[in-house]
């Protein structure tokens, strides 16, 4: 986490710039009774007790419990009448958590989105098609206020209605499409049964996020559309999207200069930069919702520097996985997205779902995939072939058996959202 | 010939779906096999338009391709089967799988086959000039 890694000679100036920083959030955070208390807990009472890094990384970190302990609004830093917008999280497991923004945080919010889509190379020229969400959940307009600001031309169609994207994706010339790339890849799936070929089509960029993916994915989409495909990170307990964008020479995802970010082990202590661990942010000049060390359950990896892209900066790797879509089955850990990547090596379409449940004592896990022209054969021994290759890749990498389930095309649910990946069964029967 | 091959997960009526598909297409089958698996099964049908009906059930989502096959003409008598493959297998043809048929109007017995290597096969008819259809 030593900015003093990289970068020697500057070290210093960044360094006390950075601790200054923190010192604003510290300060506007602490007349919060949340942050106060705890802060007291190790002797902090004021800002300038935070004397050097080491002193802020020994400052507790908030959860995601915090903020839902404090709902609606006990972690909010201005008064309710400089508050413009309140933006929640679904809250599938209990109450939702709330985030508030002034109009500032509105503005800067606007603005971090615009540098990052300009660094994607998106101008004030480009039809922006918005197919995140609209509403509570900040991706519909976290995406569009950034949009604006940069002068593109918004189309807010928000997510679903499939036929109808795809209509005035054509008619209306979009060049650019936001939303989850497992809706990018329905799209593009259904473009191909819509009668719209894709040379009627502008689309050269895509700005996917809000759900973890893989590089194959990634390859897979921009061939099917034929677009330059962009990892847009963010949560709404942070701002929403835009707190990093993928760089243009896909080195990673470039962090806004408005996050500190840390990664840490699953004890909480810091790592090195170049370690994989939970990533951790702590929000510099927000004012409604700031937010100290916040644990976002991505797990990534940071590094620090310059990059061939002209930023300098923090860049975090893709985000391979979130703490909470880990499955412990029979004691080890799986990612969906490990299951993902196996699938796309070995010729599979992307669209998978993976079935946990119990026999006896023992977890078994099934991995369903959709068969289709290509990875079809007429002979049962090819295909059981196939079918042993996949689950061998998929066994190597991790470490436990499974059962692969050949499935019909289409007969996996297809998400406008957040893709459903996993089926737990096993809470259910007890 | 082109035979149809069909994926079909173990899902209860899927079969029965496809076939009455099948049927609105009003597509006549003329041989049928089913080999089946622990979760799904793959259908292979004879029909008289192979390509034209491969199309319409790509339309509607069913996972098919087309597999070149053989259809022989076997005397239908005892031992009638047996002298043809005997012939097949000593010009080295292997055969992945075969199913049979009878034509009524001639009562004619046939059998489907579906070979490793196409080119020793094609030789094979050819120098033993076996009636198929």
């Amino acid at each position: 986490m030593d900015i003093a890694d990289k970068v020697p000679n500057e070290t210093d100036r960044l360094e006390e710039q950075l601790l200054k920083n923190l010192r604003t959030t510290v300060e506007r955070v602490l007349p919060i009774p949340h942050y106060q208390e705890s802060y007291r807990e190790i002797g902090i009472t004021q800002a300038e007790d935070i004397k050097s890094i080491k002193d802020f990384q020994r400052l507790p970190l908030t959860t995601k419990e915090d903020l839902r302990k404090n709902y609606p609004f006990g972690l909010f830093a201005e008064p309710m009448e400089n508050i413009v917008r309140l933006h929640a999280s679904s809250g599938t497991t209990g109450k939702p958590t709330v985030v508030g923004y002034t109009r500032q945080d509105i503005n800067l919010w606007a603005k971090i989105v615009a540098n990052e889509l300009e660094r994607a190379g998106v101008t004030k020229k480009d039809v922006v098609q918005i197919a995140y969400g609209y509403g509570l959940f900040t991706g519909g307009m976290g995406l569009h206020y950034g949009c604006e600001e940069l002068g593109a031309i918004v189309v807010p169609i928000s997510g679903g209605n499939t036929a109808r994207q795809l209509m005035l994706m054509r008619d209306f010339g979009t060049t650019v499409l936001a939303c989850t790339p497992s809706y990018a890849l329905y799209l593009a799936e259904s473009l191909e049964e819509s009668g719209i070929s894709r040379d009627e089509l502008k689309l050269k960029i895509g700005i996917f996020g809000a759900e973890p993916w893989t590089e194959g994915m990634r390859e897979e989409i921009e061939a099917r559309l034929g677009i330059k495909a962009f990892d847009i990170y963010g949560l709404s307990e942070i701002m929403g999207p835009g707190v990093a964008l993928e760089c243009p020479a896909h080195r990673g995802l470039h962090i806004d200069e408005h996050f500190y970010p840390e990664i840490l082990d699953e004890e909480g202590n810091p790592l090195p930069n170049g370690e994989r661990g939970e990533l951790v942010i702590t929000s510099i000049e927000k004012e409604g919702f700031p937010v100290l060390r916040y644990r976002t359950k991505d797990l990534t990896t940071l590094h620090y520097g310059p990059c061939s892209c002209g930023h300098f900066g923090w860049t975090m790797e893709r985000v391979s996985a979130r703490v909470d879509d880990m499955l412990i089955i029979r004691g080890v850990n799986v990612f969906p997205s490990q299951v993902e990547e196996a699938i796309l090596l070995e010729g599979f379409e992307p669209h998978y779902l993976l079935v946990v449940y119990r026999v006896g004592n023992l977890d078994q896990l099934e991995v369903q995939v959709e068969v289709n022209e290509t990875t079809f054969f007429d002979e049962v021994r090819e295909l059981e072939g196939r079918q042993d290759k996949l689950k061998k890749r998929i066994e190597d990498v991790l470490g436990i058996s499974v059962r692969i389930r050949l499935v019909e095309p289409k007969s996996i649910p297809r998400s406008e959202g957040k893709a459903i990946r996993v089926i737990d069964k096993r809470n259910k029967e007890g | 010939m082109l035979q149809l091959s069909i994926f079909l997960e173990n899902a209860k009526g899927r079969l029965a779906e496809v076939i009455s598909l099948l049927a609105d297409f009003k597509v006549n089958l003329r041989a049928l096999s089913l080999a089946d698996t622990k979760d799904y099964g793959v259908l292979r049908i004879i029909v008289d338009n192979p390509e034209e009906t491969a199309l319409k059930l790509r339309e509607r989502r069913v996972v098919v391709s087309l597999t070149p096959v053989w259809v022989l003409k076997v005397p239908d008598r005892t031992g009638g089967l047996a002298e043809v493959l005997n012939q097949l297998v000593q010009q080295d043809v292997v055969v992945e799988y075969m199913y049979a048929f009878v034509e009524k109007e001639n009562e004619q017995a046939l059998v489907v086959l579906r070979v490793q290597d196409k080119a020793i096969m094609e030789k094979a008819m050819k120098t033993l000039n076996l009636p198929s259809k």
